[in-house]
């Protein structure tokens, strides 16, 4: 099975067809109507960038992804990005297993360097030790995650002795994470070496690029002895605003791109959709572009759709979900199953994680058994 | 060989591309073998290279012609002078080309302008420039004044430069040919061509065999993980 779903930056962008700015309450209540209309329409994953500067409200992920758990049942709750740079591992890692345990294992992470320079030295750390940092403070979370009683030592913090992570994880299984980058191929090496998924962003550069980034991630998994290239965990971004006419929606959604925050004041609409993955349209164009990224991604894990930025009111996003829920997100499901190899996994999740741990868990103890 | 004439003139015809076409017939006349020139004019990219600033990728013309720099054996630079320097679309091209594509690359400077007092131009702004991106300038730079196009002396600038280059384009090995190619010539197969191959937990960042970032043809090498940990272990 893949999974579909949606990423939120939290961006507080005024609306340019009315100049109003939505409160950073409005806005942070709105990304929580957001991720239960996606579980309504039958999505299953929410992930919530995480920002510690204006105009970004998402500083304090298991904060907000807590209170959605509350009131969901199915949602799997992520990141997009969680900052392994300049977080403490430590607290990564109880933040995220408290999280683990309150939403029942509806929790993975997507891990990812930031985008904003000024953060490292407001958090104390150095940006041009930025892959360092992502690798040591990653290898370290991981012990925390694995190791009842962890002594360690490095270069970018303080040593721990005898230190043991509370809550352990769930079921003693960590979640799921997922290694985000839009152009180190460090990152996509990091991933691979794990055996952990590799999430490309895909919304702001050419398919070509994504697709090398991939095709390494998918190749050096392959060559850590995880499985075959396409065995590889792979997840895609992509952005989209939908109409049935598809004038209408470029009528409706061209004053939001053309002021939009990072691509904005710069290509036009039209040339912007046909050099990257936004697609502006029908919902039938939504799900031809969509079912493209295959092409040069391979068979993938997890899709997830920009929906709420660049001003759009909470009305709007939560008409484009109806639509995604309703119109795209079943053909899709339908339409990437066709012909998908039957030894290309589906999204790992709590469930089957926890499964594979009992199989190996019972497979040593029959070894076990037959020594005796 | 590859040479590209990279011209930022704005006027059709332009006294910039003139000045590159003969910087290049004259390096061309001098090299054996095959030479092949393509001219990259910046008029024809300037809004792909502005939209490269706000999106962050290059479009498919720059794209190319981004490539074609890097992929050069050699460069001919020529840019008219504005406000007593190169032209902001001159240096915009070269901001968004990868930081590393010409390292040890030979490029020829040449500049245009009204008078002869814009001269200096090629000393003050564009050899930092380039030194600043680790190319190989070669010693004569030549500048074309509008009365230079009527008077002695330009030609003679010309073949003088034009000779640097092939010079230069006869001990340097090929950009993305990795280490060894024409490694005999001479020693200037330097540190940086070595290999494309990581050895160690050092990236290497010149174009080698694998490298060509910043057109986006390729990824730059991956140094394997364990290698990236254990340089991390304290």
């Amino acid at each position: 099975m893949m999974q579909f779903g949606i990423f939120s930056v939290g961006d507080v962008t005024p609306d340019p067809t009315t100049g109003r700015t939505p409160t950073e309450r409005e806005r942070i209540k709105a990304m929580v109507a957001i991720a239960l209309k996606a579980e309504e329409v039958g999505l299953d994953v929410f992930a919530t960038g995480e920002h510690h500067n204006p105009p970004f409200v998402p500083s304090s992920p298991t904060t907000m992804l807590g209170y959605i758990a509350a009131q969901t049942e199915r949602l799997v709750l992520s990141t997009a990005t969680t900052l392994i740079t300049t977080n403490d591992p430590v607290k990564i890692a109880e933040d995220y297993a408290m999280l683990q345990h309150l939403a029942d294992g509806r929790v993975d992470l997507t891990m990812g360097r930031g985008n904003t320079g000024p953060v490292y030295p407001w958090f104390g750390k150095d940006i041009r030790q930025g892959i360092n940092l992502a690798i040591e403070n990653y290898a370290l979370l991981r012990r925390l995650w694995t190791e009842k009683v962890v002594n360690w030592e490095g270069k970018f913090r303080t040593p721990l002795q005898g230190y043991t992570s509370t809550p352990a994880p769930l079921d003693g299984v960590p979640p799921f994470v997922w290694h985000g980058s839009i152009r180190s191929p460090e990152i996509a090496e990091q991933a691979a070496y794990y055996g952990d998924g590799f999430f490309h962003n895909n919304i702001f550069w050419p398919a070509d690029h994504t697709k090398r980034m991939v095709e390494l991630y998918r190749n050096r998994y392959a060559h850590y002895g995880h499985g075959t290239p396409e065995q590889a965990i792979v997840g895609l971004g992509g952005q989209v605003f939908m109409r049935k006419n598809s004038q209408d929606a470029v009528r409706e959604f061209r004053p939001y791109f053309d002021v939009a925050p990072v691509y904005g004041h710069g290509p036009s609409l039209e040339e912007f959709t046909a050099q990257t993955p936004l697609t502006v349209g029908s919902p039938q164009q939504v799900i031809e572009k969509t079912l493209s990224f295959r092409e040069y991604a391979g068979d993938y894990q997890r899709q997830l759709f920009l929906m709420d930025h660049a001003g759009l009111p909470l009305k709007t996003v939560l008409e484009q979900l109806d639509i995604l829920g309703e119109e795209v997100v079943p053909v899709l499901r339908e339409e990437f199953a066709k012909g998908r190899p039957a030894n290309v996994p589906d999204a790992p999740t709590h469930g089957s994680l926890l499964a594979a741990k009992n199989v190996r868990a019972a497979e040593a103890a029959a070894q076990e058994g037959a020594r005796a | 060989m590859k040479l590209v004439v990279v011209s930022a003139g704005l006027s059709v015809p332009s006294s910039t591309r003139l000045l590159g076409d003969r910087l290049a017939a004259a390096t061309v006349a001098r090299v054996p073998g095959e030479a092949d020139v393509q001219v990259v004019e910046l008029r024809d990219l300037a809004v792909e290279i502005a939209h490269n600033f706000t999106n962050g990728f290059p479009g498919p013309r720059l794209s190319a012609a981004l490539g074609a720099v890097e992929a050069a054996d050699g460069l001919i630079v020529v840019t008219p002078v504005f406000s007593a320097s190169y032209s902001g679309l001159f240096k915009s091209f070269f901001d968004v080309l990868d930081k590393d594509a010409l390292v040890g690359k030979p490029v020829l400077l040449a500049a245009t302008g009204g008078s002869a007092r814009h001269s200096l131009v090629l000393e003050h702004a564009l050899r930092p420039l380039f030194a600043y991106l680790r190319a190989t300038t070669v010693p004569t730079a030549v500048y074309a004044a509008s009365e230079d196009w009527g008077a002695d002396g330009l030609a003679e600038r010309t073949e003088r430069a034009a000779g640097e280059l092939a010079g230069l384009l006869g001990v340097w090995p090929p950009a993305g040919a990795g280490a060894g190619a024409g490694a005999g010539a001479g020693s200037r197969s330097g540190e940086a061509y070595e290999s494309g191959v990581p050895s160690g937990p050092e990236v290497p960042s010149a174009p080698g065999a694998e490298a060509a970032p910043g057109s986006g043809a390729e990824l730059p090498p991956v140094v394997p993980f364990e290698q990236q940990l254990a340089a991390l272990r304290p």
